[in-house]
């Protein structure tokens, strides 16, 4: 039962980065961009974030710490994905290319601030953010361990930005008028909204988003930064599409890839596992044959914005 | 001249300067904000070291030229079809395999063709790789960026598997050297670039420049899949079956690529697939090369010298304390900048556009 828990408790740390990014990209491309550089904003966000817990670690208590180097992670994201958006909306630029720009500048750039500014590429913080039990919730029997204990704050604030991006994408006039720039800007245009504002916030909440989920993956999983997120800006990608560009799909779909990360992390030291002899490469590639299966099937019908990728063209019809 | 002048060809090579001067000039405010001291020369160091260096320098910008022209060939090929090959990272390290377990193992070839076949196999097998973005872009419609990411991370993963249950080296954690005879010959190569490891790789990229440049160009089979990339309605229209044009257009490109990686990794120079879980750098690189090179054959081969060139260059500016990261800053720049080119092209057109009708105005 302990390594039960052991594994849902770590499976929560791939999931909620995960499913941020996922929702990262999701208000991107609803709002009809597509964003590749999730990968080059989350080495960003976690850059600074981790920046400010590495020279600031002790300033305040640690949760209010952590709360300060996640604020600044978003921030940086968000202005990092500025010049996404500029490129992309203003500048009618092809947003897979400056997409690849950003991610080729975010690591390298990295090494750079890490060399530069503190002397160091492996970035360390401490880690002191780390949640026993919270209080009463915690000791509910099953439920306490599996959600409650041996947790983070960044587990329930991703929580809550799922609920947050549901309500802001379904339910106000500001998501609809966002996804409208995603399916038809012709029309949202001719009904007076402005598709290049609507664009410009989807990109924007995507950096947000995005930088958030860079230090969010680092700070419960590590104690170094060392100018990578390994590859989870793309698995995030593949996330969102197999989550329909849906919030709760994305979440289930998260879920998934998470709970697979998890088992390949630790198929070693699970008994179970090591007596089915199913070497861990296999529970390593099984997410991403699953997204190109899932592809193959729903592609016919596609839920993916029509409008992605497309520079708005006001002449066109 | 005029008219020369005013083609599309010489338009889209002024943007490439453009973006790359500015590139440039980006690069240097970085060198003087880290190090003002050693700035000046740290910059002239990028610019001009690997010239300094005479033949060594030369053979060493060709040598690492190789596999970042064939993945920029296996890019830019692609685009001209009108698919965005982003799989070159899984393409190049399944070919690498591929190259080094003929290598390894395949002893008992001739050792004249044991080279040649090693290349042959890492040829086929990126071209496989890269088969099934194309299968479902042709028939399920698959949007082929987000399948070859998919197949980048498969390909490493299976690599790194591959490489430890077949042509493992444990004592240091990579694959194991190959045999003498696969390695590519030299042809005297390294006489001539005295210093440097260039062997006939570079000859065999040349050659596939020329043989891309042929195809594209020449051919009524290069013809069709550049139909289908400008508009594959019309293609369709026309009688060109574009299922098959985009199939063939992701396997030869994806057989680039792995190419590309069978060129690395037989060079016999200290060049070993290493478990890491990354994504082989060689193959993004082909889409800067790529891009800077307006997925033109030729513009391909020397907008890959020129970003061997800066990478050789790099290197050599870390004796002034420079990390030779800032080459990837400044190429992020130029990929960045010639994005945004198409407003410059734009804005070119239309001061042209502007320009005729003013004469067409003083005419009526």
């Amino acid at each position: 039962m302990e390594l039960f828990y052991f594994i849902i408790q770590q499976t929560w740390m791939f999931v909620i980065p995960l499913m941020i990014v996922a929702l990262a990209g999701l208000f991107s491309e609803r709002s009809g961009v597509i964003n590749i550089a999730l990968e080059g904003i989350m080495l960003i966000g976690a850059l600074f974030g981790v920046s400010y817990l590495h020279l600031f670690g002790d300033a305040f208590s640690p949760q209010l710490n952590l709360i300060i180097a996640l604020i600044i992670a978003g921030v940086s994201g968000m202005l990092f994905s500025l010049l996404h958006a500029f490129a992309s909306i203003h500048m009618k630029a092809d947003q897979t290319i400056s997409g690849t720009a950003l991610n080729i500048f975010a690591p390298a750039f990295c090494v750079f601030f890490g060399r530069l500014i503190l002397g160091t590429q492996q970035i360390s913080f401490d880690n002191l953010f780390r949640i026993e039990s919270v209080p009463i919730l915690g000791d509910i029997p099953f439920i306490g361990p599996m959600f409650f204990q041996n947790t983070y704050i960044t587990t329930f604030i991703g929580i809550a930005i799922l609920f947050v991006s549901y309500v802001l994408l379904y339910k106000t006039k500001f998501g609809l008028r966002l996804r409208a720039c995603g399916e038809l800007p012709q029309a949202a245009d001719s009904a007076g909204i402005s598709v290049y504002k609507m664009r410009y916030a989807g990109v924007l909440i995507s950096g947000l988003l995005a930088g958030l989920g860079g230090i969010i993956l680092v700070v419960p999983t590590s104690t170094i930064f060392n100018a990578t997120v390994a590859g989870y800006g793309f698995l995030a990608l593949a996330v969102l599409i197999f989550g329909q560009w849906k919030p709760f799909k994305i979440f289930f779909a998260a879920l998934f890839f998470g709970f697979m990360k998890t088992i390949a992390a630790t198929s070693n030291a699970i008994p179970f596992l090591v007596a089915l002899g199913i070497p861990s490469v296999v529970y390593k590639i099984v997410p991403y044959i699953a997204t190109l299966i899932v592809l193959a099937f729903v592609s016919k019908n596609s839920a993916a914005p029509r409008a992605e990728g497309e520079p708005f063209d006001k002449g066109k019809r | 001249m005029k008219k020369w002048l005013s083609t599309d060809g010489f338009r889209n090579f002024i943007s490439s300067c453009v973006a790359i001067a500015i590139g440039l000039v980006f690069g240097l405010i970085i060198i003087v904000f880290t190090n003002p001291s050693n700035a000046l020369a740290g910059f002239l160091n990028l610019l001009v070291g690997p010239l300094e260096m005479g033949m060594m320098g030369i053979g060493r910008v060709l040598f690492y030229a190789i596999p970042i022209i064939m993945t920029g060939l296996s890019v830019g090929f692609a685009f001209k079809t009108g698919l965005f090959n982003i799989g070159t990272p899984g393409q190049f390290i399944t070919g690498a395999f591929a190259a080094v377990y003929v290598g390894v193992h395949w002893t008992f070839l001739p050792a004249e063709i044991h080279w040649l076949v090693a290349l042959l196999a890492a040829f086929i097998v990126g071209g496989l790789w890269a088969v099934v973005p194309g299968l479902m872009k042709a028939y399920f419609n698959v949007n082929e960026v987000i399948s070859s990411i998919m197949m980048n991370y498969i390909g490493m993963y299976l690599v790194n598997y591959m490489v430890k249950l077949t042509v493992f080296d444990e004592m240091r954690s990579q694959s194991l050297p190959v045999a003498t005879s696969a390695e590519i010959p030299k042809m005297g190569l390294d006489q001539i670039f005295r210093g440097s490891t260039l062997n006939a790789g570079i000859i065999i990229a040349i050659l596939m420049v020329v043989l891309i440049y042929v195809i594209l160009n020449k051919t009524k089979f290069g013809f069709e899949m550049k139909a289908c990339g400008l508009n594959a309605d019309a293609a369709r229209y026309a009688g060109i079956n574009e299922k098959k044009n985009i199939i063939m257009a992701m396997v030869i490109a994806g057989a680039l690529a792995g190419l590309g990686g069978g060129l690395v990794y037989l060079s016999g120079s200290g060049k070993f697939i290493s478990i890491v879980e990354v994504l082989a750098p060689e193959g993004f690189n082909g889409i800067s090369v790529a891009l800077l090179g307006l997925s033109n054959p030729i513009g391909i081969f020397f907008s890959g010298i020129f970003i061997s060139y800066l990478t050789v260059g790099g290197n050599l500016m870390q004796q002034f304390g420079f990390i030779p990261e800032i080459v990837d800053i400044i190429i992020s720049a130029i990929i960045y900048c010639s994005a945004l080119s198409l407003m410059i092209k734009i804005f070119l057109n239309k001061r042209k556009a502007n320009k005729k009708n003013k004469i067409k105005e003083v005419k009526e």
